[in-house]
């Protein structure tokens, strides 16, 4: 089980929860297992050529992952943060 | 009196409603709706259907369509918004930034929406708005790299920045492009060609190019569809098909005035009658109100002559842009006219654009003002 950070701009689809857990053995695994249970999550986060979107960040532990196929192992946290940006 | 309208505010912070009355004299605020969400185009369903769509994204998220079918008191999120497909080769792989256009489909055709994006694409929904497809006649059409050449932009990115379909003619359409001008279709969007012959594109090396101009806004006026009005980078145009070549009215503009602005709105009942919002378009291009001083102008002869309607838009160190979805009119007896301004001011005037009076403050900056038969 892997546990995921949830940030503030994601929350709606999660009931508003900032923590949640999902399984897979990386990054896009764990983000295809919220979109099933969270629809319309991943599109958010992730393009249709899978990138990363400019302005999210995603980390596993302390670890910046910046490609979808960064692997997890059981225990991991993944978090979810939006980046600096805007105004 | 008029039937009642609502207006459907998108702003770069969210979306507000404004419900009036059917003298257009008051009106209640809803809102916001979707707060901080940047929303390009707020549209419903004029066929009677009851859908209204958002084009939103964050600073944040990636674009989606939010969709509600209670008259905008609970909304969904697309279940697959507009995306491009996945692409092989990295180097060619496009995504959406955000959709920037929405527009009802035909009113033969409940049910069907087309979409305009950054960067251009064109999508289709045939499900009110749940599920969307890219249209291959135009997104993977041989010349698209052409007519979106790599590095070509606007502040807000490369844009298919409107949808105008034919009232007569679900097959024929035309759209906007900020990278290629005004290309038309007339097979339903399978086959696309540059209608930009007379438009000028100062900004390239051949100024009259057959394609790679800045059509920042396009009207058909309904009771005369073969004719064309367009709020180009580069100046005001009227075409009257079958005729291919665009002939400049803005040259009958003041001069100290000038023929640049975002959009043009044209008369419901009268297609000699149209009005643009002027911006300054000289020195490093402020896009703001000429001189500091807002005003529409009206044409009634077809574009041959101009004339400024100021009254109650303040007389001085006033600095409005009106951008391309942020002006437009109602279907009332007289005319209502409304437009939108990047300081997050709402306008409009009951006399078909004689007299003005702010009737909304402190939105954020406007993106969109659409105006809609109130339910």
């Amino acid at each position: 089980m892997i546990r995921v950070s949830i940030p503030s701009q994601l929350q709606s689809y999660c009931a508003g929860a900032s923590r949640v857990e999902a399984t897979g053995a990386t990054v896009d695994q764990v983000l295809r297992d919220l979109d099933r249970r969270f629809p319309g999550i991943r599109f958010r986060v992730v393009d249709e050529q899978d990138r990363i979107r400019r302005h999210m960040r995603i980390f596993v532990g302390s670890e910046a992952a910046t490609e979808l196929t960064a692997p997890l192992e059981a225990g991991d946290e993944v978090l979810l943060f939006g980046a600096l940006s805007g105004g | 009196m008029s039937d009642p309208v609502q207006l459907l505010i998108g702003t770069r912070k969210g979306a507000w409603i404004f419900r009036g009355d059917g003298g257009r004299r008051d009106w209640a605020i809803e809102g916001p709706k979707h707060l901080g969400q940047i929303v390009s185009h707020f549209v419903s369903d004029p066929r009677g259907g009851g859908t209204m769509l958002m084009a939103a994204a964050t600073g944040h998220l990636g674009p989606t369509i939010l969709r509600s079918t209670d008259a905008g008191a609970s909304w969904a999120e697309a279940a697959q918004p507009p995306a491009f497909p996945k692409a092989e080769d990295p180097a060619t792989a496009r995504a959406v930034d955000h959709t920037f256009w929405i527009e009802p489909g035909h009113a033969s055709e409940p049910g069907v929406w087309w979409a305009g994006s950054s960067p251009p694409g064109l999508f289709l929904s045939e499900d009110d708005g749940v599920s969307w497809r890219g249209v291959e006649g135009f997104n993977a059409h041989p010349m698209y790299p052409n007519w979106v050449p790599a590095g070509a932009g606007t502040p807000d990115g490369p844009l298919l920045n409107q949808i105008a379909i034919d009232p007569r003619d679900a097959d024929h359409m035309y759209i906007a492009t900020s990278t290629g001008g005004v290309f038309e279709t007339r097979d339903r969007a399978s086959s696309w060609g540059p209608l930009n012959k007379g438009v000028e594109a100062n900004f390239l090396p051949d100024p009259y190019p057959e394609y790679g101009q800045d059509a920042h806004f396009i009207a058909i006026p309904p009771t005369m569809p073969d004719r064309l009005y367009q709020q180009n980078h580069c100046g005001i145009y009227r075409l009257d098909r079958p005729a291919d070549t665009w002939e400049r009215i803005g040259r009958a503009m003041p001069p100290e005035i000038g023929d640049i602005g975002f959009t043009i709105v044209t008369h419901p009942r009268d297609a000699d009658t149209a009005w643009v919002f002027p911006m300054d378009g000289t020195d490093v291009w402020p896009r703001t109100s000429p001189g500091g001083r807002p005003a529409v102008y009206r044409t009634s002869d077809a574009g041959e002559s101009w004339r400024r309607q100021d009254r109650g838009f303040p007389a001085e160190q006033a600095w409005f842009t009106v951008k391309r979805q942020a002006f437009c009119a109602d279907a009332g007896t007289p005319l209502g006219l409304y437009l939108g301004t990047t300081g997050g001011e709402l306008w409009m005037s009951d006399d078909e654009g004689e007299a003005w009076r702010c009737i909304g403050a402190h939105l954020p900056e406007i993106y969109s003002v659409v105006a809609a038969p109130l339910a």
